[in-house]
């Protein structure tokens, strides 16, 4: 199968404490059409700098990011925008708070694309939302809510309808159920799951946890210290138990 | 009566540049402190034009280039060459009054032309001072106008999305460095209109007429968020005229009771700081009194 996403010898080098520190340690990764992919690791294992060097919020020190064949590592983060999506950890980064859930979902309808001059038309997309939104208790009939009223797990829900409006070719899930309670944690990573599968998105989702790594996804990749340590396929990952994965924390 | 219909007068002129700070201070979330060079700037601009034979409205519409020409300054060295945004306001402020002594050739200059803006239009057969309320009401629409319908395009959204997640913003693929530069532009701009008008209604530039100018700015945002908390866009506006005029009228009161002219900035400085206190008073107080209540 062609490679959605190949990441080839990725190296990010930092300066710290009067030496050079490799956040990123030659990391090669080969990501396939509707992958979903579960990234596991302990904090500074290299997993948010993993996201951001394939966003482009952050620039390799060496090595090469392909998407779709296509050399991506010199793009930058706006235009890479236009095929991958992020959801963060924190439910404040990933709306603008002043503007209404639909202004934020008409905000990320256009992810990628040039902002023109011209009127936004608001109330064409309505529809569009009120469908797009019917079947979530948590944002339902609250279109005209502005962000900043909302609770964490509604933000995130509605971060996480921003990064998937616009099909993406590749989501990034940053942790984003960290934050919220035990319940919402639950609730958004079903309808996480629930969407990826129905739309067959390609994901990559990193988390700390190990029951969320056992149970979704296809695929495993263990990291520590800036490289893989343990990658495994749908089969292999079938047969995993939590307590498996103690050994790499 | 004819102190609180110029202190009106000077409320809706004033609060033109309350707006465009506005743009800067709460949408982009930038504290710029150009806008004490760029008010200047406006003002020598537009003196000096006037008296070189050219209309007032030209005037102005060099006024308003000039500023926003300010304003790419700061932009750029904020966000080209990562210098914190205060200090890169505070920069273009300093640079701007030698700009400005260049401009005016010296401090202060009068406008003894006695072509001016407000003056035109049939404005002079208004009694005093309802020039300016009317020039002002006039300005203030045009521009609200203009500011509401960018704020509501593809762009504006991005400028707005820009100063309220710059990190939502770039991830959504919005170029945020160009959306600062539109925001600052266009608010120093504003800011140096105003700059010109100002210098029109009162007959002559200085080159020290910018100092405490952002505090007037804000005075008048923040009493018009304080009376008026949680409106939209466009009620904002209308709020900052408010708070604006309000603004004017505490200090013409404030005067009033027999405070020294030269206390003026002083005074000012303390009307924004309770401005800016009150909602953390007011918290304070009902707190204090729901606890009263529940002892009883």
């Amino acid at each position: 199968m062609k490679s959605l996403l190949t990441i080839d010898n990725a190296v990010k080098t930092i300066y710290n404490d009067n030496q050079n520190l490799n956040i990123l340690d030659g990391i090669n990764l080969s990501i396939n059409p509707q992958d979903f992919i579960v990234v596991l690791g302990t904090n500074g294992a290299g997993k948010s700098t993993l996201l951001d060097a394939i966003t482009g919020a952050n620039t390799l020190t060496s090595g090469k990011i392909l998407l779709n064949d296509e050399d991506i590592t010199q793009k930058n983060l706006a235009k890479r925008s236009r095929y991958i999506s992020r959801v963060y950890q924190d439910p404040k980064l990933g709306t603008s708070p002043r503007m209404t859930v639909a202004e934020n979902l008409l905000l990320a309808k256009r992810r990628g694309l040039p902002r023109r001059l011209r009127l936004r038309r608001l109330n064409d997309h309505m529809e569009q939302f009120k469908e797009f939104t019917k079947d979530l208790p948590t944002l339902d009939n609250r279109l005209n809510t502005f962000t900043e009223k909302l609770s964490g797990g509604q933000r995130q829900t509605l971060s996480f309808l921003m990064a998937i409006i616009q099909r993406p070719e590749l989501l990034l899930l940053d942790e984003h159920t960290a934050a919220l309670d035990p319940q919402t944690s639950q609730e958004l990573m079903e309808l996480t799951n629930k969407v990826i599968l129905e739309k067959k998105l390609t994901c990559l989702m990193v988390t700390h946890n190990l029951t969320e790594a056992v149970k979704y996804g296809n695929r495993l990749i263990v990291l520590k210290k800036g490289k893989i340590v343990l990658d495994l396929d749908k089969e292999a990952k079938s047969k995993l138990k939590e307590q498996d994965l103690l050994e790499y924390f | 009566m004819n102190l609180i219909i110029s202190t009106i007068s000077q409320g809706f002129i004033w609060a033109i540049m309350a707006i465009g700070l506005y743009i800067t201070f709460r949408i982009l979330d930038f504290p710029d402190m150009t806008v004490e060079g760029s008010f200047p700037l406006g003002a020598a601009t537009a003196v000096i034009m006037i008296q070189h034979g050219y209309s007032p409205e030209l005037a102005l519409l060099v006024a308003f280039i000039f500023g926003s020409l300010a304003g790419f300054a700061t932009a750029f060295m904020y966000t080209k060459l990562h210098i914190p945004s205060l200090l890169a306001g505070i920069l273009t402020m300093t640079a701007l009054y030698s700009v400005n002594l260049r401009i005016l050739g010296k401090a202060n200059m009068s406008l003894t032309k006695p072509d001016n803006i407000f003056n035109r239009y049939g404005l002079d057969k208004l009694p005093v001072n309802f020039n300016g309320i009317i020039l002002g009401i006039i300005i203030i629409a045009i521009i609200t106008f203009l500011l509401i319908v960018f704020l509501n395009t593809e762009k504006g959204q991005a400028v707005i999305a820009t100063g309220d997640n710059e990190t939502m913003a770039a991830s959504m693929g919005i170029n945020t460095t160009m959306m600062k530069f539109i925001g600052i532009m266009v608010s120093n701009g504003i800011v140096a209109l105003t700059g010109g008008l100002i210098a029109q209604q009162n007959g002559f530039a200085d080159v020290n007429m910018g100092i405490g100018s952002i505090v007037i700015g804000l005075s008048a945002i923040i009493i018009g968020e304080v009376i008026y908390p949680d409106v939209p866009l466009s009620i904002r506006i209308i709020t900052i005229v408010i708070g604006s005029i309000v603004y004017r009228l505490i200090l013409m009161i404030v005067l009033q009771l027999g405070f020294n002219t030269n206390d003026l900035k002083l005074i000012s400085a303390i009307i924004l700081a309770l401005c800016l206190a009150l909602p953390t008073i007011r918290a304070q107080f009902f707190q204090a009194f729901r606890n009263g209540v529940k002892s009883k």
